[in-house]
């Protein structure tokens, strides 16, 4: 066993090892702990658990690989990713709070209509599956990659943690264990990027010190024959980055697992300075990510220019096992990288191993490239728990008690939710051995079906009194057929054709666009019929609003 | 919440506070959406471009702004937006009392 599976080995059983203690410690007995954790926890150990759920593999894996190849235009993922927390904060948080049930599908269903509710309950089911599978599959490259086991029983052996602690504990141990999963991952991630920051440029804060670089970086990429790194636009048009970073804000405050999260606090305000936290969390890794995707790719591209093939760094030939690094068999020495296996060049490099690999590239020693591995790992098994809760509570709560077994108790509610969870838990391994694309890519998918459903529904259901359940429920169908028929259209999936993009709109930009069909289709269909009902207005009208009236302490009703 | 709040019955017209509270609320929410747009999308993609020739630290401006920049700032909005309405809630008799301090969290799951 190398030095570095040792490490893992230590890292990632330890860390286990502090989540099944967790989890064991906060199981519960109800339903209301089981899937709004009895609207107990605290709020900054809510933005830490909201920041372990959000920031998944693709995040911590793929984002600052995909920041070095692609440049300027990887802000598409920085920005679209950080921004909608944003929305989630001003228009969402603190009113879905003040309502305060178990899942969105439920909102939706009480301010529209039980038809819209099912709707809702399906999308969420569709949208977090998409989700789900792209951390399985980043979980099994880590397991494959640090302790040379395969993918597939990489895989299940993460699954089967999971299984663990969200089957017995719900929501409440979801969320402390994402707590702890947290600390794992941003220690894992700001170790790296500091060392590297400091021994490159003398500087430890690699916020400030990528700075130093980027004219070298922008240098030795156009030697190497990859596009200028500041340069914006290489590989979007303009339209296109407007639309996909709108779409993946938007998304991000459509996402069922990330709403769900501010039903947990205790207060409305509460709900609001959890976003704050949240995204405070979030931000400490994303502006390190940018530095991440610079350092590493400035020293791997330094490492291998004009490098013999026969002399390359130690990390190529260790990547290369897992298929993610290819040498072409043709070079002597390498002239040019780059991220696309079909553009032939000499050292071809998956975006997807640059966090991973950071450590070795930098030449760091063994233990911190563990706690990487561990790190990959807290980022990829928090979010699939919190995806696998919406899938359990979506199936169970939203459509087979609705239409099964109404008069259930408490404790069968609870076993039907567990068993929702585990079959989930079981189609998710199936699918994350065989993924359909890049797991940034298939998780942005996932933000533009959020985007064209979720979003709009809910913010109109609480800004506008008018909006009725018709309307709602039109503007959903039509935004989710766009953005699925575009994405089908556009893409090779289930052995259809790929057709070219219409407008430079790529698919993951189309949540936009779906988005706003959304909203134009559900004002001009509530417009058209009759207003909801008084009851529901009724109801609206008391989520705008925190709290009971106490006498104001100034003459505030003025 | 304690059942001892002064909760007298609704004045006649008493609900114009209610107008006003979401009236402000809706104007700060339009403010600083305002300003999330016009950082991320205007200057962070729209103007990267002219923002670029000027540079930072070695950071082209445009480019800073959309790596860094913008998530600065949305922080900051969302601190201004908490901040601006704990007081609105104070000021409107809306606020919650039942304060975040010292939270059980074993009663959660419990209760």
């Amino acid at each position: 066993m190398s030095q570095i599976q040792l490490w893992t080995t230590v890292f990632i059983v330890l860390s286990f090892g502090v989540y099944m203690v967790i989890a064991w410690r906060s199981r519960v007995r109800e339903t209301e702990g089981f899937y709004v954790a009895g609207h107990g926890v605290p709020t900054v150990a809510n933005g830490a658990a909201i920041g372990a759920d959000w920031m998944s593999a693709a995040s911590f894996i793929s984002m600052a690989g995909l920041i070095a190849f692609l440049g300027y235009d990887g802000s598409i993922y920085l920005m679209g990713w950080t921004g909608g927390y944003v929305l989630l904060a001003l228009l969402l948080a603190p009113y879905l709070r003040k309502w305060g049930k178990f899942t969105v599908p439920e909102f939706v269903g009480d301010r529209y209509s039980e038809p819209v509710r099912s709707l809702a309950a399906v999308a969420a089911i569709l949208i977090s599956f998409t989700y789900v599978v792209g951390q399985m599959n980043g979980g099994g490259i880590v397991f494959s990659r640090f302790l040379n086991i395969d993918i597939a029983y990489g895989v299940m052996i993460a699954a089967v943690i999971i299984f663990v602690y969200a089957v017995l504990g719900g929501m409440k141990s979801i969320t402390w264990t994402q707590v702890a999963q947290y600390t794992v991952l941003i220690t894992a991630y700001l170790i790296p990027a500091v060392a590297v920051a400091q021994v490159m440029t003398g500087i430890p804060v690699p916020q400030v010190s990528f700075g130093q670089i980027l004219n070298g970086l922008n240098e030795l990429s156009a030697q190497l024959g990859l596009e200028v790194f500041t340069d914006p636009f290489t590989s979007r048009p303009m339209v296109d980055i407007f639309l996909v970073t709108m779409a993946l804000m938007i998304g991000t405050a459509g996402l069922p697992h990330v709403i769900i999260r501010f039903y947990t606090t205790r207060t409305v305000r509460g709900s609001r300075y959890s976003a704050f936290w949240a995204l405070f969390f979030i931000a400490l890794l994303y502006t390190t990510a940018p530095a991440v995707g610079a350092f590493t790719k400035f020293n791997l591209l330094e490492g291998v220019n004009g490098t013999a093939t026969d002399d390359l760094p130690a990390w190529v030939d260790n990547w290369a096992a897992t298929g993610l690094v290819t040498v072409n068999g043709n070079a002597d020495v390498i002239n040019s990288v780059s991220n696309d296996p079909a553009a032939g060049a000499d050292l071809t490099v998956n975006n997807d191993i640059l966090v991973l690999a950071s450590p070795e590239i930098a030449g760091l020693p063994a233990p911190i490239v563990g706690l990487v591995a561990a790190g990959g790992m807290a980022a990829a098994m928090s979010t699939a728990a919190g995806l696998l809760l919406v899938i359990s509570s979506a199936a169970s709560h939203d459509l087979y008690f609705r239409y099964f077994r109404k008069t259930a108790g408490d404790r069968e509610r609870l076993m039907v939710g567990r068993i929702a969870m585990a079959a989930a838990i079981v189609v998710a391994v199936v699918a994350g051995i065989n993924p359909p694309a890049f797991v940034a890519q298939v998780v942005a998918f996932a933000f533009g079906m959020a985007a064209a459903s979720f979003f709009p529904a809910i913010v109109l259901g609480i800004f506008w009194k008018r909006c009725n359940a018709v309307g709602a429920g039109a503007g959903m169908a039509a935004g989710l057929v766009l953005t699925v028929g575009y994405m089908l259209y556009t893409l090779e999936v289930f052995g259809l054709q790929a057709n070219d993009h219409v407008l430079g709109i790529s698919p993951e930009g189309i949540g936009a666009v779906g988005a706003v069909v959304n909203v134009l289709v559900a004002v001009v269909v509530s417009k058209m019929t009759a207003p909801p009902s008084r009851y529901i207005t009724e109801m609206v009208e008391g989520i705008r609003y925190p709290a009971k009236r106490l006498e104001p302490a100034e003459e505030g009703g003025r | 919440m304690a059942d001892s709040q002064v909760n007298s019955p609704e004045p006649p017209g008493g609900n114009g506070w209610r107008r006003e509270y979401w009236k402000r609320n809706i104007r700060l929410v339009t403010v600083l959406l305002v300003i999330w747009f016009a950082v991320s999308f205007g200057c962070g993609i729209l103007f990267v471009e002219q923002l670029n020739q000027i540079t930072v630290g070695g950071f082209p401006l445009g480019f800073w702004v959309a790596q860094q920049g913008s998530i600065y700032v949305f922080l900051l909005l969302i601190l201004v937006y908490c901040l601006y309405m704990d007081r609105l809630d104070k000021r409107f008799g809306v606020y919650e009392y039942d304060d975040e301090a010292g939270v059980g969290t074993e009663e959660g799951g419990e209760a």
